[in-house]
């Protein structure tokens, strides 16, 4: 009895003393099994059973005193049975709750009294008294072991003449006998658990197939089936084999040992006799042991499989892993699989089988069990246990009598488990949660299970009884939510949904909608396939339920998979369906339980898509739907609760290009201005976002003024305490300032002043609109100098250094605009502000690159003595005529124009001469790009003054190409090519060049240009082309 | 309209519903006349949320002393459960539900609920109304029992 109890019964906690049993069915087998022996010991052996124990066994029933009758003297409390022992003390004593029982006779009379309690009584016995052998025998039986047993037993026997002795020795072997009849009994419950099936050998065998091949790397040179016919039950085996539980064959090649050919059976992995002749027939005799899976087969006949599959498995630990996991489910499920089709015949052959080894050879096949055994108790326990390490030690100690083999097996047993565990976070991620919430059960965790137990087994009443209770649980609090889930709440709630009681899903949803707040839950709801079943109550014409079903929409499509899934089930379409009830004014009061007002359906559905316009399909799929001019009658409504998701959808949906011209056409603008002036933050936050989304549209701009939306959005920049706020209403200002006219409302708003103000100590997300905006606006004389009487060049210097890109680019951006004053200059000269521009040149992001060349233009342009403070900056110049490799247009562009104002210092021509500028601008002379051309054109003139550049520039053949710019249709280039043309025509090759490519022409047309400038170069360049071509002629008729 | 019409009609309408009778024999003759069952009509499909609560509570009052009683309770509720061959004691659940709904609903903690218990409790969550079983016809049968009637208006003209 011990050893069965201790090792086989699955005991909750591991270890000694407090434990209980768990109610799974091999521990009822068990008891169920004790409880027989107990009731027939009577009959079987009367004398034996009147022996009275060493001590008696004690435990707390449940009995009341009430139910024993004849026999036993019966008071309030207690019961004594009439049978006393030698010195007069009752066999049984009962004082409630304890019960102290002495003999087997009374144990059996006590079971006969408990009637349908014997289950739990006879658990609670083995529960109170945890080594009843040492009870009933003396302590000296509890120290032996097994085989020693009988030995010691027979020694008492002939040593002792003590009749009493010769009772008590009856006893323990019948004890014995009880206890090798409980392990057959549930070895062969367990065995059942435990069968190979086709799907894990064949998981195998996949796995073992990928890492096999020539080579030393791989553990097997090859392993295939005998048979490619695969039957629908999995199996390979032939149907006769079937029966007797075969699986499949395989012959393997290991490395080291020659060909094996295995039969993969339900009761595990064999060698078989191998293929007989050359038809392929099996000998299909079992050659030799059976192992309990193809693994640990190999690992026990090649050394190499074992050494490498040791190194595969930290290579494949992922495979691994699902492999374990594979396992781990199975295992828990193993019950309902009956893995072969013809499982009884299979049951029976395996009780023979075990039957035979047990009465063969006691010790292996005890080992043997107790290894399942041990494994199967971890893998049951619903993989929680596995993060324990401590109490898996635990129970390994508890079981290690010193056996090797059984220790080794532990060892691997526990490997395997903490790999699976270590490895990946992501899915390991909700066993730890439900760990946690195991560490230190609530009480509400026990209420919230009972309650989910009602909602299982009840009626529709008890349903909504239990749902309202559920509802009054703090549902916000991650323990309740995690609780819901973890006793299988969620599953209950979803199915709620498919039925077709209104009051159920209302109940249902109203809880779904609380605990989706948890991103767990929202994961957990999608995977058990809520989403579809809410998406089709959309439909339902009960409006709350609508409503219920679309806020739990919301909650839940907070991340990508839930948003494709409601839209992947039409989802969109009956939201923006929803949008449309708001239409009758004149409602009837609730006329019924289940309805709610039309606009708090429309709200709801507005929030539901809010949610999902994250997702860019979605926003297509809102627009196809027709959601925007719905969205767009919302929009003149007054309730705050309802404009808000209105307002969050359209500022989404705004980031792409379709939507703003779809806003623009429903004037929406309008509404989102009126509502910048409402009282709720949150509402101004999401207008100030769409108007800074939309406003990237000139028109759009200047529909934000005429509606005079520059005004609160000025106000608003005085409300620095909400970020987020503050964020909104700066973009919206910032993308607004891009028009000159609103730009000039701000300044009369002071909105300018209020921008510098906000330079410092804010947030990057408001900084980047800030500067942002002030970029825009310092285009303006005006401005320019307010920013300068403000004090705002210095921030936007001390800026200059961060490292977030948005903000470098408008940070240069603003600088660079200041700087076009002369007297904003020197202040940004004297903060050092020319270098840390120039050292943003170095800046990996070519946005920041280009936006800080540019902003040197201005700098070097309005200086003092701006040649010497290029200079100054040792490789500064290098650095930016290698910046002319780069592949960027804009930074090219931008480059050009720094070159060009850099080479009006002479000195500093001479310094990018000899960096080699002139070759790698007629290397740039083949661009359409008319930005690039002219600014490019503006560096090649300049570029001309120096030396002998000019000849230069006709070696490396950039004159054709810039004769070309002059097909542009951009002013600007012609004027830059016109003067670039007038430079190189200095030289005699270049005219001739010129010539050559039509220049005479398309500059002849430049010379009646209204540009003064152009004329003049363009006349120019003409005057010196004709008079070589003069010259030529003058020296051929001289 | 003949008579087998009718009780079809009601038959629809009531399926659900119980204690019917007892909740329409205002007066506690024996039989509804015509204008206990037009009133009871009126409150089956027209009814405001307090003419439907005043309804069910009287429903659920059983001995109508004008609270709901545990053993009420647990009378309405006994057969609400799934019989489960685990549960050593199958009126355990019950009880137990009772306690959850007196918990619920019980506001002056007095273990019985008067009609402000009920009303309150209702009026925080309708769903509650028709806490312990259904007594009114559901939205869809009554729907029913409207278009059949509307329909069979002709009939009446026609007699």
């Amino acid at each position: 009895m011990g050893v069965a109890l201790t090792r086989s019964a699955q005991w909750t906690a591991a270890g000694y003393g407090t434990g209980t049993l768990e109610s799974t069915p091999l521990n009822e087998e068990i008891l169920k099994e004790i409880i027989v022996f107990v009731e027939h010991f009577i009959y079987k052996y009367p004398h034996e059973a009147k022996f009275v124990f060493v001590e008696p066994l004690e435990w707390n029933t449940d009995l009341e005193p009430s139910a024993f009758e004849s026999g036993y003297i019966v008071s309030e409390t207690t019961v004594k049975s009439e049978e006393v022992d030698k010195n007069g003390q009752p066999l049984l004593l009962l004082s409630v709750p304890q019960i102290k029982v002495r003999s087997f006779g009374q144990l059996a009379h006590f079971l006969f009294i408990a009637k349908d309690t014997k289950l739990k009584e006879a658990q609670a016995c083995i529960e109170g008294n945890r080594d009843p052998v040492v009870k009933i025998l003396g302590s000296e039986f509890g120290e032996m072991k097994e085989d020693s047993m009988a030995l010691n037993i027979l020694n008492k026997i002939s040593t002792d003449d003590d009749p009493e002795n010769e009772i008590k020795m009856k006893i323990a072997i019948l004890l014995k006998q009880l206890d090798l009849h409980l392990l057959n009994h549930s070895l062969k419950y367990i065995s059942l658990q435990i069968n190979l099936n086709p799907k894990t050998v064949k998981k195998d065998i996949e796995l073992l197939q990928r890492f096999s091949g020539k080579g030393e790397q791989t553990v097997l040179e090859s392993i295939e089936y005998t048979s490619d016919y695969e039957f629908t039950n999995g199996c390979r085996a032939p149907p006769w084999r079937q029966m007797y539980g075969e699986i499949c064959y395989v012959l393997v090649k290991p490395h080291d040992v020659e060909a094996l050919c295995i039969t993969c059976s339900a009761e595990g992995v064999f060698l078989n006799g191998g293929k007989t002749d050359e038809e392929g027939d099996i000998d299909y005799e079992r050659k030799g042991e059976v192992y309990k899976d193809l693994v640990t087969f190999l690992k026990e006949k090649s050394a190499v499989f074992s050494e490498n599959m040791s190194r595969q498995e930290n290579i494949s630990n992922e495979e691994q892993k699902n492999q374990i996991e594979e396992v781990l489910t199975k295992e828990e499920a193993a019950v309902p699989q009956k893995a072969i089709s013809s499982s009884d015949r299979l049951k029976k052959n395996h009780i023979n089988f075990v039957k035979t080894q047990m009465s063969k050879r006691l010790e292996p096949s005890l080992n043997w069990r107790a290894k399942v055994d041990f494994k199967d108790k971890n893998l049951t326990k619903d993989s929680q246990e596995e993060k324990h390490g401590g109490k898996v030690e635990k129970s390994r100690t508890s079981i290690s009598h010193g056996k090797v083999q059984l220790r080794k097996s532990v060892d691997k047993i526990e490997e395997t488990i903490s790999e699976s565990s270590s490895e990946s976070e992501e899915d390991e991620e909700q066993p730890d949660h439900r760990q946690e919430a195991n560490a230190d059960l609530p009480s509400e965790y026990w209420q919230i299970q009972k309650l989910v137990k009602y909602l299982k087994g009840g009626n529709q009443t008890a349903t909504v009884i239990a749902l309202c209770s559920m509802k009054d649980f703090n549902l916000a609090q991650e323990t309740c939510q995690l609780a819901i889930r973890d006793v299988g709440g969620l599953e209950v709630l979803i199915n709620l949904l498919d039925t077709d009681e209104v009051k159920c899903k209302i109940g249902s949803l109203k809880i779904l909608k609380e605990i989706s707040h948890n991103p767990q839950i929202r994961r957990n709801i999608v995977d058990l396939g809520g989403l579809p079943i809410m998406v089709n109550i959309l439909d339902s014409p009960y409006k709350s339920l609508k409503c219920l079903a679309a806020e739990t929409i919301a909650n839940v499509a907070k991340f990508k998979r839930a948003r494709r899934a409601v839209r992947q089930h039409g989802g969109i379409t009956k939201l923006v369906a929803l949008l449309d009830c708001a239409q009758n004014a004149t409602e009837p009061a609730q006329s019924s339980l289940y309805e709610t007002r039309d606009v708090e359906v429309a709200r709801c559905g507005a929030l539901a898509l809010w949610s999902c316009s994250k997702s860019y399909s979605n926003k297509e799929a809102i627009r196809k739907a027709g959601g925007i001019p719905l969205l767009a009658r919302l929009l003149k409504t007054s309730h705050e609760n309802m404009l808000i998701p209105v307002v969050g959808t359209l500022q989404e949906c705004a980031s792409e290009e379709n939507y703003r011209a779809a806003i623009k056409a429903e004037r929406i603008i309008e509404n989102l201005v009126k509502n910048l002036n409402s009282e709720n933050e949150q509402l101004q936050e999401h207008c100030a976002m769409a108007i800074y989304q939309c406003a990237e549209d000139e028109e759009t701009r200047d529909l934000v003024r005429l509606h005079g939306g520059l005004k609160p959005l000025a106000s608003l920049l005085n409300n620095t305490k909400n970020k987020e706020l503050l964020a909104a209403v700066t973009g919206a200002i910032w993308k607004c300032s891009i028009s000159k006219e609103n730009v000039i409302k701000f300044r009369e708003y002071k909105a300018i002043e209020t921008l510098v103000g906000l330079l410092t100590d804010q947030p990057e997300e408001v900084l980047v609109n800030v500067v942002g905006a002030l970029g825009e606006c310092c285009q303006e004389h005006e401005n320019r100098v307010i920013v300068r009487r403000c004090g705002g060049i210095q921030p936007l210097v001390n800026l200059l250094v961060g490292i977030n890109q948005a903000l470098l680019v408008n940070v240069t951006k603003a600088v660079g605009a200041c700087a076009v004053e002369p007297e904003n200059m020197a202040i940004i000269d004297r903060l050092d502000g020319v270098r840390l521009l120039w050292s943003l040149l170095k800046n990996p992001h070519p946005d920041v690159k280009a936006s800080a060349a540019w902003a040197l233009c201005p700098c070097i342009e309005n200086a003092k003595d701006a040649g010497e403070m290029v200079r100054s900056f040792v490789g500064g110049l290098e650095l930016v005529v290698n910046l002319l490799k780069s592949d960027n247009k804009e930074v090219l562009a931008s480059v050009c124009a720094a070159i060009t104002n850099i080479a009006k210092d002479q000195e500093n021509l001479a310094v990018i001469t000899d960096h080699g500028v002139v070759p790698l601008l007629s290397k740039l002379a083949n661009t359409n790009n008319d930005n690039l051309r002219r600014h490019l054109a503006e560096a090649v003139s300049r570029c001309c003054m120096w030396g002998r550049n000019r000849v230069a520039f006709g070696e490396h053949r950039a004159v054709a190409p810039l004769v070309r710019y002059l097909k542009s249709n951009d002013t600007n280039v012609h004027r830059a090519t016109a003067q670039a043309l007038y430079q190189l025509s200095e030289d005699a090759d270049n005219c001739i060049t010129m010539h050559e490519n039509g220049a005479v022409k398309l500059l002849l047309d430049m010379v009646g240009s209204p540009d003064q400038e152009l004329q003049e170069a363009a006349a120019g360049c003409i005057s010196n082309i004709r008079r070589l071509a003069l010259a030529t002629e003058k020296a051929r008729y001289t | 309209m003949n008579r087998k019409k009718l009780q079809k009609l009601t038959d629809n309408l009531t399926k659900n519903c119980k204690h019917l009778f007892r909740g329409f024999d205002k007066d506690n003759d024996g039989c509804v006349n015509v204008s206990e069952w037009i009133n009871g009509l009126s409150v089956f499909l027209r009814g405001s949320l307090e003419e439907k609560m005043k309804y069910c509570f009287e429903v659920f009052d059983l001995n109508g002393d004008g609270f709901i009683s545990k053993e009420e309770m647990f009378h309405m509720l006994k057969n609400s459960l799934l019989k489960q061959p685990s549960e050593e004691d199958p009126d355990e659940g019950i009880k137990d539900l009772v306690e959850i709904t007196l918990k619920k609903m019980d506001h002056d903690h007095d273990g019985k609920l008067s009609f402000a218990d009920y009303e309150k409790a209702v009026r925080e969550e309708t769903l509650l109304l028709e806490a312990f079983g259904p007594c009114l016809p559901d939205p869809k049968s009554q729907m029913e029992f409207e278009t059949q009637v509307f329909k069979d208006l002709t009939d009446f003209n026609d007699m």
